[in-house]
This record gives C-alpha cells, sequence and structure tokens, in this order.
C-alpha cells in the first residue's frame, strides 16, 4: 500500500525523489550506529545499534521510562543525538531524516476542529494539496481501515480505537518510507488493543512497510514484529535480539498462544527481567 | 435546568429590588427619613417615564456610542490579534514589546481623556483611541496565552508531518487560541461600553455620556438613570452578540486538544 499511497503524496509529488531514497542504493532504510543520549547528567540510552531492512518490522521493548520515545524521536530527526549515527535511507542529517519519517506518536493528538477525514489528510494539506483533493486521498483509505462512514465525524464522536486508527491513516498519508510507531496502542484497553493488533497485523502484513515499533507489552511487539529488541532499563542498551520467523498466523488468538510463540514470549520476558535489574 | 428556571431566579431578584426601590422612593415617609430629594434618586417609574419620553433622544444618542464602541472593538480585536501574532513568533519581539503591552493598562484613561480632547477635538478619534485602549489588552493577553497553550507534543507531530512555522501557526496554534481570544473579547466588551461613556463624558457634543452630563446638569436625574438603562442594556446585548458569534466559530469540544 505504500507505493500506492506515494504516487500521490508530497514528496513524490515535490520532486519525486523518495524513490530513490528507499532503494537499496541509498542504503538501509533505517540504521542506527552506537547512539547514545543524555539528558543533562542523566545518561538514558547507553549504546544502541541497529537495523532495520525494507519492509522489516522491527519491535523495540524496555521498561518504562528507559528512553524509548527519546530514541524515537532522535530517529525522526525531532531531537539532537548526543553521539552515534542515525542513517534512514542514507541521509543522516536530522532534517533530511524528518523527510523520510513518519512517526506516530503515544497519543492520537487529533486536532478537535478537523473531521476525521480532515485529520487524515493533515499531511496533504501541508504539502499545499487542496481541500478536496487531499479529503478524496484520504477517504479512499476509510474503508479498509474500518472507518467508512465516519469521515465527517469530529474526533470528539469517535472512540478510543477509532481515534488511533485515524492517527495511524494520518501518519501513512504522510507517504515516508520509514514509520516510527510510538506506543501505538499503549492508551487503549486490553479488548480494544487486542483487536487494534490483529488490525494493524493485516495492514502491515501484505504493504511490507519499515516499521520501528516501540511498545512496552512484549506480546504486541512479538505479534507485529519480524525482530524484537529488548532494552535495558536506563541507562538502555540492547540486552535481547529475538527474530521471529515469518508468517504469522492470520488469527491473533492462534497465533499469540502457539508453542513457538509462548516460547519467544519467555525469553522475552525474562530478557527483560534480567534487563531491568 | 430549564430555560425558563435558569432566567427565573435572576429575574426574580432585579423585580424584587425595583419592587423595593420604588417603594422607597414614592413613599414620602422612607423618602423623608432617608432624606432622598426626587432629583438625586428617582423611582424606577419615573425612569420607565423617561425611557418611553426621551426615546428619540436615548436612540440617537445610544447609536452614537454604540457606533464609537463597535469600531473601537473592532479596532482592539485586529491590532490585538495580530499583536499576540507578531510577539509569539519572534521571542526578542516579545521581550522587547511585553513591558509596552503591560504598561499600556496602567495609563491612566481619566488623566489620558482629557489631553486626547485637545489633541483631536470633540469628534470621533479620542473616543476610539479610549475604547481600543481598553480592549486591546485582554483581547491580546488571552490570545497570547492561547497562542503559548499549544501542547508541545501537538508540534512534535505537527513537525514529523512536514509543517514548518507558519503552517503551525495556522494550523494548530490559532485554533487553539481562538476559545481564549473570544474570553478577552468578552471582557472587552462589556468594559468597552464604559470607555466610550467616559470618553463622551470629558468631551463630545452626542452620545450617552454626552447626554447623562447634560441631563444631570438640569437636574434631569430620572432621564440620565434612564441613558444608564440604555448603556447596561447595550453591554448586555453586545456580550450576548460575542458569545453567539463565539458558538458559530467555535464548534468542537475546545476544553482539551486531546482527551485519550
Amino acid at each position: 500500500m505504500l507505493t500506492r499511497l506515494r504516487e500521490g503524496t508530497p514528496d513524490a509529488a515535490r520532486d519525486g525523489r523518495s524513490d530513490a531514497a528507499n532503494s537499496d542504493a541509498a542504503g538501509t532504510p533505517l540504521r542506527i550506529d552506537g547512539l547514545r543520549h543524555s539528558f543533562g547528567e542523566l545518561c538514558a540510552i547507553e549504546r544502541v545499534d541497529l537495523e532495520v531492512g525494507a519492509g522489516d518490522v522491527v519491535g523495540i521493548v524496555g521498561p518504562s521510562g528507559c528512553g524509548k520515545t527519546t530514541l524515537l524521536e532522535i530517529v525522526a530527526g525531532l531531537r539532537p543525538a548526543e553521539a552515534g549515527t542515525i542513517s534512514v535511507g542514507g541521509r543522516t542529517d536530522p532534517t533530511e531524516r524528518l523527510e523520510r519519517c513518519a512517526y506516530m506518536p503515544q497519543r492520537d493528538l487529533l486536532l478537535p476542529w478537523l473531521a476525521a477525514v480532515d485529520n487524515a489528510a493533515l499531511a496533504l494539506r501541508i504539502a499545499g494539496i487542496p481541500r478536496q483533493t487531499a479529503r478524496e486521498r484520504a477517504g479512499e483509505h476509510f474503508e479498509r481501515l474500518g472507518l467508512a462512514g465516519f469521515e465527517l465525524a469530529m474526533p470528539g464522536e469517535l472512540s478510543g480505537g477509532m481515534r488511533q486508527r485515524v492517527a495511524f491513516l494520518r501518519t501513512l498519508m504522510a507517504g515516508r518510507p520509514v514509520l516510527l510507531l510510538d506506543e501505538p496502542f499503549a492508551s487503549l484497553d486490553a479488548i480494544t488493543r487486542a483487536e487494534m493488533q490483529s488490525w494493524l497485523a493485516a495492514v502491515l502484513g501484505p504493504d511490507r512497510h519499515t516499521v520501528l515499533l516501540v511498545t512496552h507489552d512484549v506480546e504486541e511487539a512479538l505479534y507485529l514484529s519480524d525482530r524484537v529488541l529488548v532494552l535495558s532499563s536506563r541507562p538502555a542498551r540492547v540486552a535481547d535480539r529475538i527474530e521471529i520467523a515469518r508468517p504469522r498466523a492470520a488469527d491473533r488468538a492462534a497465533a499469540v498462544t502457539s508453542p513457538e510463540f509462548t516460547a519467544l514470549r519467555e525469553r522475552a520476558l525474562r530478557s527483560l527481567t534480567e534487563a531491568a535489574r | 435546568m430549564s430555560t425558563a428556571r435558569r432566567y427565573l431566579a435572576p429575574l426574580a431578584v432585579i423585580v424584587i429590588l425595583l419592587g423595593l426601590w420604588e417603594v422607597a422612593a414614592q413613599w414620602d415617609w422612607i423618602a423623608n427619613a432617608l432624606n432622598i430629594e426626587d432629583f438625586l434618586v428617582p423611582a424606577p417609574s419615573d425612569i420607565a417615564t423617561s425611557l418611553w419620553q426621551d426615546r428619540s433622544l436615548l436612540l440617537s444618542n445610544g447609536w452614537v456610542t454604540l457606533k464609537e464602541v463597535l469600531l473601537g472593538f473592532v479596532i482592539a480585536a485586529v491590532a490585538g490579534i495580530a499583536f499576540a501574532i507578531l510577539i509569539h513568533l519572534s521571542e526578542l519581539a516579545r521581550r522587547a514589546v511585553y513591558p509596552l503591552l503591560i504598561g499600556s493598562q496602567t495609563i491612566p484613561i481619566v488623566i489620558l481623556a482629557p489631553i486626547l480632547v485637545v489633541w483631536f477635538g470633540f469628534g470621533l478619534t479620542p473616543k476610539l483611541v479610549i475604547v481600543a485602549l481598553i480592549c486591546f489588552f485582554p483581547i491580546t493577553v488571552n490570545t497570547l496565552d492561547g497562542l503559548r497553550s499549544v501542547d508541545p507534543d501537538l508540534t512534535k507531530m505537527m513537525r514529523a508531518l512536514g509543517a514548518g512555522r507558519l503552517q503551525r501557526l495556522w494550523r494548530v496554534e490559532i485554533p487553539t487560541a481562538l476559545p481564549y481570544a473570544f474570553s478577552g473579547a468578552r471582557v472587552a466588551i462589556t468594559v468597552s461600553v464604559i470607555g466610550a461613556v467616559f470618553a463622551e463624558y470629558v468631551g463630545s457634543s452626542e452620545g450617552l455620556g454626552h447626554l447623562i452630563n447634560q441631563a444631570q446638569a438640569q437636574l434631569l436625574t430620572a432621564r440620565s438613570f434612564a441613558a444608564v438603562v440604555v448603556l447596561s442594556a447595550m453591554a448586555l446585548g453586545l456580550f450576548a452578540l460575542v458569545t453567539l458569534i463565539e458558538r458559530r466559530v467555535i464548534t468542537w469540544d475546545s476544553r482539551g486538544v486531546t482527551r485519550t
């Protein structure tokens, strides 16, 4: 879907260079080498190295307050790193990284004065695309995201899960090669969260998005990712790397109760407990 | 609570107070006991009579005052909002002119008004200056507060979507500031009426302030009270108008940007 989306997206519309940036010639979609970050005296991230290949979903789990959000903000170029190299599509400059990442923050942050479809189309409007065209392009995805009929609903009228889906579509509509998801479902109740995880797996599956997913929910990370990095508590470093075999089972309940999954979850939880010490 | 009951309580209080006042003013023994003369405190019925008999006088002068209020308010709203945006966008501008903004509020209008009459004469200009000066402060300060109240996470989100400084101002900061600007406007419109009347009182040939001034000189106290009634009605009407516009403009839930 990314390709389909990107045909009419700001980057592609502006100069068509985003395709080049996404190709192998421009390097791996996302690479972090020796990232280190401190807040004053307090060292938040000691050392993180990771690589996300094209179409890979990499999950990052860690105890709360271990600097997961900071990590994403640094990758997106929203916050300068203290040390280390981050390259997105071969570019290391923060501004150029920001142009290549779609960052979805923890809270949905929908603008209450815009209808759902206008919130989803925000990136297109920012890129100067006329309102009607932007609405049509964002509206095309509403049905597939389970939002049909809610195009003109105001954010206040939507449920938590729907708001999160609109926020996700808004992130997708930015048409960037790399998706950075920061605990996208943390604020939802357990049942809605499970639904949203199946939904996201279904959206990510066929379209092969390149995703860096941060979460504190081990199950969510294992279920959605191709690889999971377990971070230690502050200062954060990579405590374990877990590879998960594709393909995922379509049914979430079946997937998360399979013996392989249970074994992986046990390993992840153990690493997490050891890393927290 | 039903609409009828919501208006019933304040209405009852007003009616009771007016009734007591009427009784006190009409019964000679109370008036004598309190040493009140007709020309000092007219009875509500006298004021009502004056409202009817002097209606053309009150209307024509009220219209003059209304024009001053509306024009002065619009000038203050446009200038105040523009000023707030300017000092919001530039840290340097904020530090440079914010003390001036506060200072503008400390100028005693009582002293400024006669000077303005000397400068600009008996016409419209000194009234507009006074009204605009009074309205400018609440509108500017509230709008500025609104512009600065934007959730920092929203700013990050907008930056991540590629929004530059002016895009963030237009798409996020101004809509966030609108409810604040309106509450400033409601304060401003209420005090603007007092400003206009005071400016007229100091020096003019028309308007409700002028009418009150003349009526008092002629000991027509009921007429000056009637002018005050017209003035209060005007202020209430303008307040309701601003609230009505606010409801039309702000159709969303403005209590918080996100409710997750």
